[in-house]
């Protein structure tokens, strides 16, 4: 415990290390600076403009302003990264809150319940109780990893393709649960979004799977290209459709209260503690962790809801429970990267990446080698988070202010910025024209009342899923038994099959009544 | 002719004019903008942190900056595809490696450009030792059980990789066909996944570039039986060499060079060829390349030609092994 307090001290120094400056204009006179913070403050500032540009998400925006960590010193330049990688996680929701387009896998679910928040009037409220919720998450995740970081490091370890591939059976069943309507019509699109993942290059064979031959389909349909046609583009087109235009004219009379009422604080503190400890766990794990977390908190609360029809309505539990769970998991999951210097996603392989152009190489003993660095960076992840709130708290007043925009005037710069956003992430403009095909089916979907969210979710769990599922089957050697006779992965698959149960039965026992009802007559 | 018609036509032989020596002058200036280079992996990767180390120093040299261009996709043929149908005036330039211009032969029968055919070697940047590596309770000590462990229990052991393609499954694959076995791979998305298998105690063995490796076997979590180039590493310096541990005909090494568009006028890639050895002798780019195990090329594999001659070697290598196993 005494450890923790000293490393702790040592990183908030590093923070709070002031260095003086004298400028030739001030006659030899000095002034200190506090370059750390200012760093951090400058990365969440820049992260968060450019995750708000709808379509460019974390992954994106960490990897374009890389390069502007460059030349700084290593210790500054990582907390600056820190910092642009959570201020695009806070940008990334607000533009799903706002106008319906998720940056990024994990703020899909906030979308869902956000932006019907926004069409009540109640953005203020939606951005708001994300930014209090990330808060708390973050400054939670950032203890846990000052105290429990190195043994924490064995989940990280203990998931083997196995027990990722049980966990992916459980969030599929999770999955029907993100439906607002019909269950039928949610497994059509959750097996739509599976098969859409498909599409690509088979892992094992490198063969190309439904790409047509087509070179650019090689690697697969990206999750932020269709994320922005599915949400994105079809809400463009469907507001431009007949009686949109005077949807958004109610949203924008509508606009009320920029702050969360004490009633939606009340409902959102159990769904953010949650949502912090699904996060916290789910963020560690290596693959796609943090993209499931999300997910899972939003699933979570609904299951658990009294009343779960209210979600997908804008229930504000809905925005507070997978927004505190993807800032949680944004970041615990930088436990692997820095007790064992593997990387667990793509961001944190960027990481790693501005640690080697700096001469550091992570790997086990960098917590004992760069203490500096290592609790620098730990101290510089609460400090940064309390300056997004400090940000982003008056900015919310901007943003609503943004909705009152006339919609002939925004939706052109939604379109472009979309477009900029698309082309960015991999400098391909065959990715824009598929954004827009998908903007076509995504209309299509909405007005047959198919919801793109299980889609979506889909897509993310069908990678995962079939990717581990083989190479457990090629460790196992083809044996099925390993899915039950590793323990871990055995709980996960009871879990799921009780879920399974626990959500088939009221169907049968309805069914039943109702046959009992008939015969009565 | 009018006055109008006279004009347009003296305006029209002037721009012409303008044109002829504008392009003389800018072989003799080259380069008068900023250079793009295109990098075919994702930022922060090796070749990408390799890229960026030697044209931080170039540019300097060329007084232009060097922007680079990350293009990621299809184990970054689809960047090279593009680099090769890029404008050759030098001012689009390409980091390839063994995978981009060499693998990428065998491995992809519709592949869109040929890397002899299609495009100019410009110079060699670094070499990136190959290891191989096991999980920490692997029973062989040392490479010569490793050997007699594997060919014992072929069917028995897995082998992990980056991916169909990468590196590490190329020069597995290499290493497989030597030793005459074909273990179960086990492909995962990147380096990074597979060498967290590797640390867990998933899979048995993988090959990968030193880069990654070299914090894990300092740390004690996985081990190194050999490294396969000619000398040992300084950065591992009790890591037995592959001739040193009984293995002589396993000899890998990732390499990472600059190309330019076929075409690209004799006297620019000299330039560019002279940005680079200048980068290369620099003291603060050979301390940060040698920081990350690379090993840089001594003067006589510097020049174009060596390039050219590396690019023939490697395709010649890697075809027969990569068209035996596909």
């Amino acid at each position: 415990m005494g450890d923790v307090f000293t490393n702790l001290g040592l990183g908030f120094g590093v923070v709070f290390q002031f260095v003086q400056w004298t400028p030739a204009f001030l006659g030899g006179m000095s002034i200190p600076i506090p370059v750390n913070i200012l760093l951090c403050l400058i990365g969440a500032l820049v992260g968060t403009l450019v995750g708000v540009l709808p379509g460019i998400g974390t992954i994106a925006t960490v990897a374009m302003l890389l390069p502007i960590t460059f030349g700084l010193p290593p210790v500054g330049a990582l907390i600056m990264l820190a910092g642009i990688y959570y201020g695009a996680q806070y940008g990334g929701s607000t533009t799903s809150i706002l106008v319906n387009i998720p940056g990024e896998a994990g703020s899909v679910v906030t979308a869902l319940d956000g932006f019907q928040m926004a069409k009540k009037g109640r953005a203020g409220p939606a951005l708001a109780i994300a930014a209090i919720g990330s808060f708390f998450a973050g400054c939670v995740a950032t203890v846990l990893i000052a105290l429990l970081g190195a043994p924490l490091t064995k989940i990280a370890l203990a998931f083997g393709p196995a027990e990722y591939f049980s966990l992916m059976v459980l969030g599929l069943i999770f999955a029907v649960v993100l439906a607002k309507g019909s269950v039928l019509k949610a497994i059509a699109m959750i097996v739509f979004g599976l098969l859409l993942s498909m599409v690509g290059s088979d892992i094992e064979t490198g063969a190309s799977r439904m790409a047509f031959n087509i070179p650019e389909l090689a690697d697969g349909l990206g999750f932020a290209t269709l994320a922005m046609g599915l949400f994105g583009f079809a809400e463009i087109i469907r507001n431009l459709d007949a009686g949109g235009e005077t949807d958004r004219k109610l949203v924008q009379e509508k606009v009320s209260g920029l702050m969360p009422t004490g009633k939606d604080l009340k409902e959102s503190t159990p769904a953010i503690l949650r949502g912090t400890m699904l996060g916290s766990i789910l963020g560690i794990l290596p693959g796609g962790g943090a993209t499931i977390a999300s997910f899972a908190a939003y699933t979570f609360e609904k299951k658990i809801a009294k009343d779960p029809s209210k979600f997908g309505h804008g229930e504000i539990r809905g925005v507070a429970a997978p927004e505190s769970a993807n800032n949680a998991a944004a970041q615990t999951s930088f436990i692997p990267l820095l007790t064992l210097g593997i990387p667990p996603n793509a961001v944190m392989a960027l990481m790693v990446g501005a640690m080697t152009i700096h001469g550091i190489v992570p790997g086990p003993q960098v917590m004992q080698k760069q203490p500096e660095l290592v609790w620098g960076m730990i101290a510089s992840m609460w400090v940064g988070n309390l300056m997004l709130l400090i940000i982003n708290l008056p900015m919310v007043g901007i943003w609503v202010r943004l909705l009152r925009v006339p919609y002939r005037l925004m939706f052109p710069a939604i379109v472009i910025f979309c477009c900029i956003g698309i082309y960015s992430v991999n400098n391909a403009p065959t990715d824009v024209m598929i954004a827009g095909a998908f903007g076509l089916v995504g209309y299509w979907l909405i007005k047959h009342d198919f919801e793109p969210a299980p889609l979506l979710l889909g897509m993310v769990l069908g990678p995962l899923m079939e990717e581990n599922l083989r190479r457990a089957l090629l460790i196992s050697r083809g044996d099925w038994s390993v899915f039950l006779t590793r323990p871990l992965s055995a709980v996960l698959m009871a879990i799921a099959a009780a879920l399974l149960v626990l959500t088939v039965l009221p169907a049968l026992r309805k069914k039943r009544d109702e046959v009992f009802v008939e015969s009565e007559n | 002719m009018n006055w109008y018609g006279r004009s347009l036509a003296s305006g029209f032989l002037a721009v012409l004019a303008g044109m002829g020596l504008s392009s003389q002058a800018q072989a003799q200036a080259y380069p008068t903008r900023n250079i793009t280079m295109i990098v075919p992996f994702a930022a922060g990767g090796p070749t990408d942190v390799i890229a960026r180390i030697v044209t931080g120093h170039m540019a300097q040299t060329l007084g232009q900056a060097i922007i680079i261009e990350n293009v990621v996709g299809a184990g970054g043929t689809t960047a090279t595809t593009r680099a090769s149908k890029a404008t050759n005036d030098g001012y689009t330039l390409i980091t390839g490696h063994m995978g981009t211009h060499a693998a990428s032969v065998p491995l992809y029968p519709k592949l869109a450009y040929h890397p002899e055919k299609d495009f100019e070697p410009v110079g060699m940047l670094a070499g990136t030792p190959i290891l191989i590596l096991a999980r920490k309770d692997f029973p062989p000590k040392d490479l010569k059980e490793f050997i007699t462990y594997v060919k014992a229990n072929e069917s028995k052991v897995n082998a992990a990789h980056a991916g169909i393609g990468s590196v590490s499954n190329v020069s597995c694959e290499l290493l497989n066909s030597i030793l005459g076995v074909k273990p179960i791979g086990v492909p995962f998305n990147g380096t990074g996944p597979a060498m967290n298998a590797l640390v867990a105690g998933q899979v048995d063995y993988m090959c990968d570039q030193i880069v990654n490796a070299v914090p894990q076997i300092n740390g004690g979590t996985i081990k190194a039986y050999a490294v396969a180039t000619a000398e040992r590493n300084p950065s591992l310096p009790n890591v037995p060499t592959t001739t040193e541990a009984g293995l002589p005909a396993f000899q890998a090494q990732a390499w990472n060079a600059i190309f330019a568009p076929k075409g690209t006028p004799a006297d620019v890639i000299a330039k560019l060829n002279a940005a680079i050895v200048k980068a290369l002798d620099d003291e603060g780019v050979r301390k940060r390349l040698l920081e990350l195990g690379s090993v840089i090329p001594a003067p006589a594999d510097r020049t174009p030609a060596a390039l050219g001659t590396l690019v023939k070697n490697e395709i010649a290598k890697w075809t027969p092994v990569l068209k035996a196993v596909n």
